[in-house]
């Protein structure tokens, strides 16, 4: 690690009564990295997110953010300078585009013109158009549309990390490809530091620097996608075989594409 | 005369602001209330499921009560209440009218503000409330920003059913004491006048539709996010009510208040006393349909300043006693009591009106039936119908005590509808009055009380206490005092009891002002 870690996980757990949802885990992501967690339902990779910003409080364990324990941070003051993207957006449907952007901003007590200027801005950012997007109710937006507006809303607050919940599960894979190149664009132009959620092992290898693999609440291996081929958990490497298995699909189907 | 250009519509118009500012009133205070505490109490315990629970379970056995006994029950309530912040305190408030009235409606009002509430509470989809979390929204921002503005649209559609139902129950609220649209239906129920009861029901019906339309329109306006409609909506609800409390404002100098109880001779009594103080140059209003308890109170208090009771009553009911003294020795002994508590018992009217048990005069005279005491050998097989406090009077355990009375079965009734049941046969014996028309009309005969189970019911003139040395008062109505013989009253009666122009208690008090010797 060259520098100090953005965000450390030392020896975290979550029970939930019975049920242990995060099992003794120690993770770093480093200052500009982007990071995936990937694991089918139940595997604790939600709540291992949620455990960041403090939506969910750990059990035992610590979390630091930028050198400093969460427990020491008021709760609400951590999540505002934490940008946080949900599942399908969680936009609030009585706000506009324009009013869910700025959110963060307005509760962290900004002038209106700033926020106005600030809005605009993320609106270019994430590829919408000002004019057909910014008054709109969320209702009025395509899922694709819906997303970006996520994205804009988690980088109102200009937070140096963003926590993102399977921010593109749910969109058509035209979209979905576009919208995690543009993210994957942002991420490096403004030094972001991100944690990501998913359930698609191509999807974490083609965005993330580091991939970390979780089943049953314990972290099973993190690595580069090159590192991760080398582990010897046969999970990791059944992870790892769909996307290869894609990949030679495709070239047995569309030769071309291997051409171009 | 057709139904349209009755004069009565004339007379129920002349009423509308007075009755219609008085509904609006009592109905916007109890749902203001009732907003003020629900909503709240919705807030705070939708995370909450037992208090939760209990709360909607309380609301929903409020709602069950039927609204005219909610209205009752707040009357000796507050009156127990009134009392006791004026031993501990020294301040006395009213228990009539207004705060009984708004209280119970207030309360009748909370189910479904709650109920609505509560619900568009927790129905926010939990992913938003997340949300509000993850942006960084305290817990009261989450609240005041999100879930409020979500839950608006099911919280409005609460308020507008809760605030029909106020306006329909308010119309029950004239009994205690608060004028209300309801006046002309009781009135009307009372005095047999069907245009009061038409005109009362369809005004409270328009009131009820005009403000369910109006929050509607608000309710619409916050689903679809329109603040056009929304705000349309609030101007709607703000015009009228300013429409109806703005001419009611005006009159609000009362001058002296008559009192009077539910049944038609004390509507037409009320009514002469008015035209008489009106007539000497003092400010002088009608508050009529008051229950028979809740009208002495009120005197007491000073909520009203004068009404007609009659000396049998007062004897059993203020003074307790079950002994039976001659005509003349009641009225003083009741005088020389009601002075202790400062009220006036200014004289008799001249009449009186005994309660008395009446049947048909042909059945009576067939099975020899002269007196009670005939009638007692009989009643095994008769049944008996009295008007709605009859059977809980103390006339009524001394009839059942002094001649072992013992009926088949016994019912309750309108008075107004008891002469035409016994007339038709539906029931064998009535407990009716002396000075009512219809015993006449009906040919019906009131049996003698040889043993004076039933005291004397002169008809008395009862004086507030703050009206005690009231000298322009007692001048106005001493014209009256021993001028009204049973006859006359029994006239009046049977005119009110009619249903035509010349039935109302206006036009009956007129005619017979005219018929004691007035101009």
């Amino acid at each position: 690690m060259p520098s100090r870690p953005m965000i450390s996980y030392a020896h975290v757990s979550k029970r939930f009564g019975p049920l242990v949802a995060v099992d003794d885990v120690s993770l770093d992501v480093a200052e500009g990295e982007f990071l995936a967690i990937v694991g089918g339902s139940g595997s604790g990779k939600t709540t291992l997110l949620r455990l960041a910003n403090r939506l969910i409080e750990a059990s035992s364990g610590t979390i630091m953010v930028e050198g400093q324990d969460v427990q020491d941070i008021d709760p609400v003051a951590l999540r505002r300078r934490i940008g946080y993207v949900f599942q399908s957006g969680g936009l609030f449907p009585h706000l506009s585009v324009a009013d869910n952007i700025g959110i963060t901003p307005k509760l962290l007590g900004e002038p209106d013109a700033a926020i106005a200027a600030r809005v605009d801005e993320l609106i270019d950012l994430v590829r919408l158009d000002r004019a057909a997007h910014r008054d709109r109710l969320p209702e009025a937006l395509s899922g694709g549309q819906r997303q970006r507006v996520g994205v804009a809303r988690a980088l109102a607050a200009g937070p140096r990390i963003v926590l993102m919940d399977e921010p593109f599960g749910a969109l058509d894979p035209l979209t979905r490809d576009a919208l995690g190149e543009d993210f994957r664009d942002l991420h490096r132009r403004l030094g972001l530091t991100t944690m990501m959620i998913t359930h698609d092992m191509t999807e974490a290898i083609l965005l993330a620097d580091r991939v970390a693999v979780m089943r049953g609440g314990k972290l099973l291996a993190q690595g580069t996608p090159a590192e991760l081929s080398g582990s010897g958990e046969a999970y990791v490497l059944e992870l790892l075989g769909t996307p290869r298995r894609q990949v030679e699909r495709l070239n047995t189907l569309l030769p071309q594409s291997g051409a171009a | 005369m057709s139904l349209l250009s009755d004069p009565r519509w004339g007379e129920a118009l002349s009423h509308l602001p007075d009755y219609l500012g008085n509904h609006v009133r009592v109905s916007l205070a109890a749902l203001a209330l009732g907003l003020a505490v629900s909503l709240p109490l919705a807030i705070l315990t939708r995370n909450r499921p037992a208090p939760r629970g209990i709360l909607l379970a309380l609301a929903s056995i409020v709602q069950t009560v039927p609204g005219l006994a909610l209205l009752a029950l707040f009357y000796p309530l507050l009156l127990a209440a009134a009392s006791v912040t004026l031993t501990w305190f020294g301040v006395a408030f009213s228990a009539f009218g207004f705060l009984p009235a708004m209280l119970a409606l207030a309360l009748y009002s909370m189910l479904p503000v709650l109920r609505n509430g509560i619900t568009g509470l927790n129905g926010i989809d939990p992913a938003l409330i997340e949300a509000a979390k993850g942006v960084g929204m305290t817990p009261r921002q989450s609240l005041v920003m999100v879930e409020l503005p979500l839950a608006l649209p099911v919280m409005m559609a609460g308020i507008r059913t809760a605030a029909v139902w106020v306006i329909g129950t308010a119309t029950l609220s004239t009994p205690i004491g608060q004028t209300s649209l309801g006046n002309y239906i009781f009135a009307g129920l009372q005095t047999q006048n069907w245009v009061f009861v038409l005109f009362g029901c369809f005004a409270s019906a328009l009131l009820a539709l005009a403000v369910d339309q109006l929050l509607g329109l608000i309710e619409n306006g916050l689903r679809r996010r329109s603040r056009l409609r929304a705000g349309l909506g609030a101007a709607g609800i703000a015009a009228l009510v300013a429409a109806t409390l703005v001419p009611s404002m005006g009159r609000s100098s009362q001058g002296y208040v008559v009192g009077a109880k539910t049944f038609a001779e004390q509507y037409v009594l009320s009514a002469l006393l008015r035209d008489r103080l009106q007539a000497a140059g003092l400010s002088a209003t009608a508050r009529s349909g008051l229950g028979s308890s809740v009208i002495f109170g009120a005197l007491k208090a000073g909520d009203i300043d004068l009404y007609v009771d009659y000396s049998g009553t007062l004897w059993a009911n203020q003074l307790h006693r079950t002994d039976i003294k001659p005509r003349a020795e009641i009225v003083t002994e009741l005088k020389a009591a009601l002075a202790t508590d400062n009220i006036t018992l200014l004289g008799e009217l001249g009449f009186e009106n005994a309660y008395a048990l009446v049947m048909p005069r042909k059945r009576a005279e067939a099975l020899g039936i002269r007196t009670i005491a005939d009638l007692a050998a009989h009643a095994p097989t008769m049944s008996i119908a009295g008007d709605y406090e009859f059977f809980s009077r103390p006339e009524w355990a001394a009839l059942q005590k002094s001649y072992g009375l013992q009926f088949r079965a016994q019912r309750q009734m309108q008075p107004d509808f008891m002469y035409a049941a016994v007339a038709s046969g539906e029931v064998d014996v009535i407990a009716g009055y002396t000075s009512d028309g219809l015993i006449a009309k009906y040919d019906l005969v009131a049996l003698d009380d040889p043993r004076h189970a039933i005291p004397p019911y002169d008809a008395v003139l009862l004086l507030a206490p703050k009206r005690a040395g009231d000298e322009r008062l007692q001048a106005a109505l001493k014209p009256l005092l021993g001028r009204i013989d049973v006859t006359t009253m029994r006239e009046a009666n049977l005119r009110a009891a009619g249903n035509d122009a010349n039935s109302s208690p206006d036009a009956v008090a007129k005619w017979l002002w005219e018929k004691v010797g007035g101009r």
